[in-house]
């Protein structure tokens, strides 16, 4: 029964991913946004827009993480 | 349960060669990651700093040294064809100066030559007119001579063969009349 | 538990990919064994040499194919360095560009498929964002003094609320190795893990092709991921080397 209760709480660990997909998309959206307002200024800040998405995926690499916690490790 | 297939030899694997759980928290694997990490990392950090970045910086910097030396001969070489492409120009500008200046020249002179025997024709035909002029004059003197001869010949004649008297110098007088006349 | 699927017929074991062996034969692991984990290290090391080292033999003006690889690798970090951290971290570009290639290189190593992917331990790369974290700390200390506690105290704030940011700047300093290491391993264990779960799936006939085609995409993704992981822990690290050169926001 704990297992399983487990495995539910991967799942519910997994939904953490879409909202770092959120994450990721509304960085890369925006950086897309003004480099099209601004394309001169667009290659200047690649270096910002991957440390963006990085944050932002990172936490959705930590759902990851406690759902392969929950699903290996308990 | 089927029997174990190994012995198991850690604590993070079981029976069946798989993994207990994530292999990545296994603590006993731990230290042998970390000693060969330390070595890994130490070592391309030395092959990097002692020989692979020193060398790298070397030839970039050997490569901008020829790209800026390259690039100041071939704009050295380009002054030289702008050079020569000017002084090229200014020896066609003075070649075509030369060449009208000759063309002047030579047509001056033809025209001096020309002047000269048109001169010399023109006194030539003068001489010549003259000539045939006294020449005619003279043929023309001639014929009247021959003329004044022949009308007092046949005037005497007519003036015989009419019946009268001829008086020679009144028929002259009459046929000088005449012919004045 | 994973092992109550082994009596089933699908059978999904996508973390015995990075269980540590001995490379040679069977034995207890000691921290001198030669392990899987060891060989692929040497492997990125080999691969690290062969590109930077002998590539670059011949110091050619005009670069062969290999050279350009580390003259293009070579200028990448540089420049990294160069525009991040500003003109005065050169002196950190050979530990960054270690940093660089032994990553980007273990994870392109890691994509040999059978292989074993270094970087996808926590211990690897905790190792690697720990020492990070301690020159980052101990340059900053170095160079200012305590002026580098400057940097938890965030002067263009409004003054009561600085111990308060003060406190939340502190916390996620000391996030940023957790944070940095698991970036890196979470990243490349999840995309192997999920292609160990397709391949899982080719055992059933029906679905194998669009498992195939799966397997084919996360492995495009997966180079992706491998090369933007090695870029984006450089640059983080560039990030915060320039924290410690200049601690004021």
């Amino acid at each position: 029964m704990e297992g399983q209760l487990a495995h539910i709480g991967a799942g519910l660990a997994a939904i953490g991913s879409g909202a770092a997909a959120i994450g990721v998309g509304n960085v890369a959206g925006n950086y897309l946004a003004g480099a099209l307002r601004n394309p001169s200024a667009a290659a200047s800040q690649t270096a910002t827009l991957f440390i963006g998405i990085a944050f932002a995926e990172a936490l959705g690499i930590f759902s990851f993480l406690v759902a392969l916690l929950l699903m290996f490790a308990v | 349960m089927a029997t174990p297939k190994t012995e198991t030899l850690s604590a993070c694997v079981d029976s069946y060669g798989s993994a207990v759980g994530m292999p990545q928290l296994c603590g006993e694997w731990m230290s042998n990651q970390i000693f060969w990490l330390v070595i890994t990392l130490l070592v391309i950090f030395f092959v990097l700093s002692r020989i692979a970045l020193p060398r790298i910086a070397a030839v970039l910097a050997e490569r901008q040294g020829t790209i800026t030396n390259d690039i100041a001969a071939a704009e050295d070489l380009k002054a030289k064809a702008a050079a020569a492409e000017e002084a090229y120009q200014q020896a066609l500008i003075d070649a075509r100066a030369e060449a009208a200046r000759i063309v002047e020249a030579t047509k001056a002179e033809i025209k001096a030559d020309l002047d000269a025997a048109m001169a010399k024709a023109d006194a030539e035909i003068a001489d010549k007119a003259k000539a045939s002029e006294a020449v005619i004059a003279d043929i023309r003197a001639n014929a009247m001579a021959s003329v004044e001869e022949v009308a007092k010949a046949t005037a005497t004649e007519l003036v015989g063969a009419l019946g009268g008297k001829t008086d020679e110098k009144a028929i002259n007088k009459a046929v000088d009349a005449q012919l004045k006349g | 538990m994973a092992s109550e699927a082994k009596s089933e017929g699908l059978v999904f074991h996508p973390m015995d990919q990075f269980i540590v062996k001995p490379f040679f034969g069977e034995g207890p692991i000691e921290f001198y064994t030669f392990t899987n984990v060891a060989f692929w290290m040497v492997a990125a090391i080999v691969v690290v040499i062969a590109i930077m080292v002998l590539g670059t033999s011949r110091r050619a003006v005009v670069p062969s194919r290999s050279q350009s690889i580390a003259e293009l690798a070579y200028g990448f970090v540089y420049k990294m360095v160069e525009d991040v951290t500003g003109k005065d971290a050169v002196g950190f570009f050979p530990y960054i560009m270690t940093l660089f290639m032994f990553i980007v290189t273990a994870n392109f190593l890691g994509l040999i498929p059978t292989s074993f992917t270094t970087t996808s331990h926590f211990a690897v790369t905790a190792i690697l964002a720990l020492a990070v974290f301690l020159t980052v700390t101990i340059v900053g200390f170095v160079k200012n003094g305590a002026g580098f506690l400057g940097l938890f105290w965030v002067s263009s704030a409004p003054l009561p609320l600085r111990p308060i940011l003060a406190v939340i700047e502190l916390i996620s300093y000391f996030v940023r190795p957790v944070s940095h290491s698991i970036r890196l391993a979470g990243n490349v264990m999840a995309g192997h893990a999920v292609i160990k779960v397709f391949a899982g799936f080719a055992a059933i006939a029906t679905i194998a092709p669009v498992s195939v085609v799966a397997i084919v995409a996360m492995y495009g993704l997966e180079i992706l991921v491998a090369f933007i992981q090695a870029y984006v822990f450089t640059i983080l690290t560039c990030v915060y080397l320039k924290d410690a050169l200049h601690p004021s926001h």
